[in-house]
């Protein structure tokens, strides 16, 4: 599957990726920005006072449940709803009221909306001949469009003919093929299953990355947004939670929400006993006779209920207390076992009642478990393997 | 398993049963007909079969058929050609007023909120509950010199003598152009309401204006339903008679109306079979092209 595409930006990739960073950067002037944009159905605010800058050469996700505003956001930046306040500018210049048909951006669809009348190769051409653009240049551009996306072989297609896979990427060829300042990706790969999309995940970072293009994803998939992004925005009710890199929002969510919505957490319900220069230590109602030390507090004080809010693969699972006296430590027993192949997920019910998870890689191809259910074990982490959350 | 097959055979059966009953054997016997002379008699033609008479005379008798009917429908000196001529014209001028009528008319309902869509349609469908007959003859109230409509534009002072509209040939593309509406609207409605809205935000994120939305995406993939509307139109109208009877003039020559004339003023039954017959050999391009766009449409879904 490997082309001239995917070598290349190998060799450059890791290069731009790890410097690449607008966003701290004072000077940097933003490509997109939502300025206090409202958008109301009805009684129903789907958009709320929201404000957002994106970069360019950024590839930006927005992430959140159904319904929490994210595709209404992408949509006024195609132009197919109007905010009902506020203003969005693209390079400057002011978006609202300008009709989709003269606005620098594309989309590509969830459902990819082809042409069934028309060929691959006409549906490719169709924004370009729009635009009239020349008849030699339209055929250059889709050849090269046509060979990006790796179907060349298949432009006399009518859609119809075409596998899932392939319609996604003729999808994603047509609203290239304008070269916009910005591409729209709604739910990209929502149709494909898990293996294709994976792959497909890679190659819209390596195409991102050739043609230097803004990308705007939408997406309920974490894991999807977590791969492709740069940053990304987590919504709930139409409001932005948290804007960050992918580490970021993995490691030092904001709040509870963020760290629920972002892959699997065990999340404890504790009281801040006293803070100082390392850190500050806890006392969780699962584990009262035990102070936890948490080197990150934010801005907890003394007193403060939180939550502490630690990955299951931060955790350790062992039947023999932990040697290091430095590590936080639990004690539970094995409630049960989830055994995934590469991992297995140990669920281990601490004497209160609360279930907590556990990842272990597995490492040795060992068919009986050392730990097995309704074992004693002990379950400890890194003071900076937890987050306090405060909201 | 063989009871199964058995089953599944007289399944198929029926309809072709049905077919043969009603289409073929009438067919056969109006062709029959259009091969035999006209005679004083009851009925008016001969030979007539009798299957009493034993296999000798039925075969005398199929000795006496010729196509001489034929002969005089298609020859020049007669008006049957040009009756022919002008119920395709009238027809096919007929279908395109139709489809300027109809399509607007179809997009507008497919483009309405879907609570409203029900009521719509039922509001086409609605003038099937009166007879047509009843129907074409309230147009000739309306028509006609002291009729509504010239009494309207009276009172409203737009004419000072009165239009004449009943008896041309204007009333008639009226008259048509009424009755068959439901047939246009109704197959375009259909190609039109299951089209996806996203293709056209697909084609305005392109650079399409609406209208020319309109003409890349809407109307190529209403086509299905254009030829649907239009042939299910053009079909019946080439041998219409009640609305060239009624709404035309002496004039207003169609080839429905030549038949009905040919079979109860003249009382030749064999030249009008004649004529029947070349109506439909004249109509099977159409039919088949007909066949051909529904045969598709199931193939593409």
């Amino acid at each position: 599957m490997s082309t001239g595409v995917a070598e290349k930006t190998q060799k450059t990739i890791g290069g731009i990726r790890r410097k690449f960073s607008p966003w701290t950067d004072p000077t940097a002037v933003p490509l997109i920005r939502y300025e206090n944009v409202t958008k109301r159905f009805g009684e129903f605010t789907a958009v709320d006072s929201l404000s957002l800058d994106i970069y360019e050469r950024e590839f930006f996700a927005l992430l959140g449940p159904s319904g929490c505003g994210k595709t209404t956001l992408m949509r006024m930046l195609a132009g197919f709803e109007e905010p009902t306040e506020g203003r969005i500018t693209l390079a400057g210049e002011d978006l609202v009221g300008t009709p989709p048909y003269r606005r620098p951006v594309n989309m590509m669809f969830q459902s990819y909306a082809l042409f069934p009348h028309m060929s691959v190769w006409d549906n490719i051409a169709f924004g370009l001949r729009q635009d009239r653009v020349e008849k030699g240049a339209v055929a250059a551009r889709v050849e090269e469009m046509l060979k990006l996306v790796k179907l060349e072989s298949f432009a006399k297609r009518k859609p119809h003919q075409l596998s899932g896979g392939q319609r996604q990427r003729v999808a994603l060829a047509r609203s290239l093929a304008k070269r916009p300042k910005v591409l729209l990706l709604d739910e990209p790969l929502g149709a494909l299953d898990k293996k294709l999309r994976e792959e497909t995940q890679f190659e819209l970072m390596d195409i991102q990355m050739e043609l230097g293009m803004t990308f705007l994803i939408v997406t309920h998939d974490q894991e999807e947004a977590m791969t492709v992004a740069d940053r990304i925005a987590v919504m709930n009710h139409g409001k932005l939670v948290q804007v960050a890199p992918p580490a970021e929002i993995y490691e030092q969510p904001n709040c509870r929400y963020v760290a629920d919505f972002v892959g699997d957490v065990n999340i404890l319900d504790a009281r801040v006993e006293s803070v100082d220069a390392g850190g500050l230590t806890l006392r969780a109602e699962a584990a009262p006779d035990m102070p936890m030390r948490i080197s990150q507090g934010g801005e907890a004080k003394p007193g403060d209920s939180v939550s502490l809010a630690v990955r299951p693969e931060k955790l350790r699972v062992d039947l023999e207390p932990p040697a290091d006296a430095s590590l936080n430590c639990l004690s539970g027993t094995i409630w049960d076992i989830g055994y995934l192949g590469d991992l297995s997920i140990y669920h281990v019910e601490l004497p209160n009642g609360v279930r907590v998870k556990a990842a272990k890689p597995n490492l040795t191809r060992m068919v009986e478990r050392p730990i097995t259910w309704d074992d004693k074990v002990y379950v400890s982490f890194t003071p900076d393997a937890g987050v306090v959350l405060t909201r | 398993m063989a009871a199964k097959a058995k089953g599944r055979w007289l399944v198929v059966a029926v309809p072709y049963l049905w077919l043969l009953a009603l289409f073929l054997v009438p067919f056969l016997i109006v062709f029959k007909i259009s091969l035999s002379q006209d005679a004083i008699a009851q009925p008016p033609y001969f030979p007539t079969f009798a299957l009493s008479e034993g296999w000798a005379a039925i075969k005398e008798s199929l000795g006496e058929l010729s196509f001489e009917n034929y002969g005089y429908v298609l020859s020049w000196d007669n008006e049957f050609i040009e009756a022919y001529g002008s119920s395709l014209v009238i027809a096919g001028i007929s279908t395109v007023l139709l489809l300027l009528v109809g399509y607007p008319i179809a997009y507008a309902m497919a483009r309405s909120s879907k609570a409203l869509r029900p009521t719509l349609l039922m509001l086409v469908i609605l003038p099937f509950w009166t007879s047509f007959l009843i129907r074409v003859y309230a147009w000739i109230g309306i028509l006609s010199p002291e009729g509504l409509l010239n009494q309207f534009l009276f009172f409203l002072g737009v004419i000072d003598h009165p239009l004449e509209i009943l008896a041309t040939d204007t009333a008639v593309y009226i008259g048509i152009v009424y009755s068959y509406l439901p047939f246009m609207i109704l197959p375009l409605y259909s190609a039109l309401e299951k089209m996806d809205d996203t293709l056209l935000e697909a084609a305005a994120d392109l650079g399409c204006t609406p209208f020319a939305a309109f003409w890349k995406i809407t109307w190529p993939l209403s086509l299905p339903g254009v030829f649907a509307g239009c042939l299910l139109c053009f079909i019946p109208a080439v041998g219409e008679f009640v609305i060239p009877d009624l709404l035309g003039g002496s004039d207003t020559l169609m080839i429905g109306k030549v038949l009905w004339t040919e079979f109860s003023v003249n009382r030749s039954w064999t030249v009008s079979s004649a004529v029947a017959v070349l109506l439909l050999l004249v109509l099977v391009v159409p039919i088949v092209l007909y066949q051909n766009v529904q045969q598709r449409e199931v193939e593409g879904r």
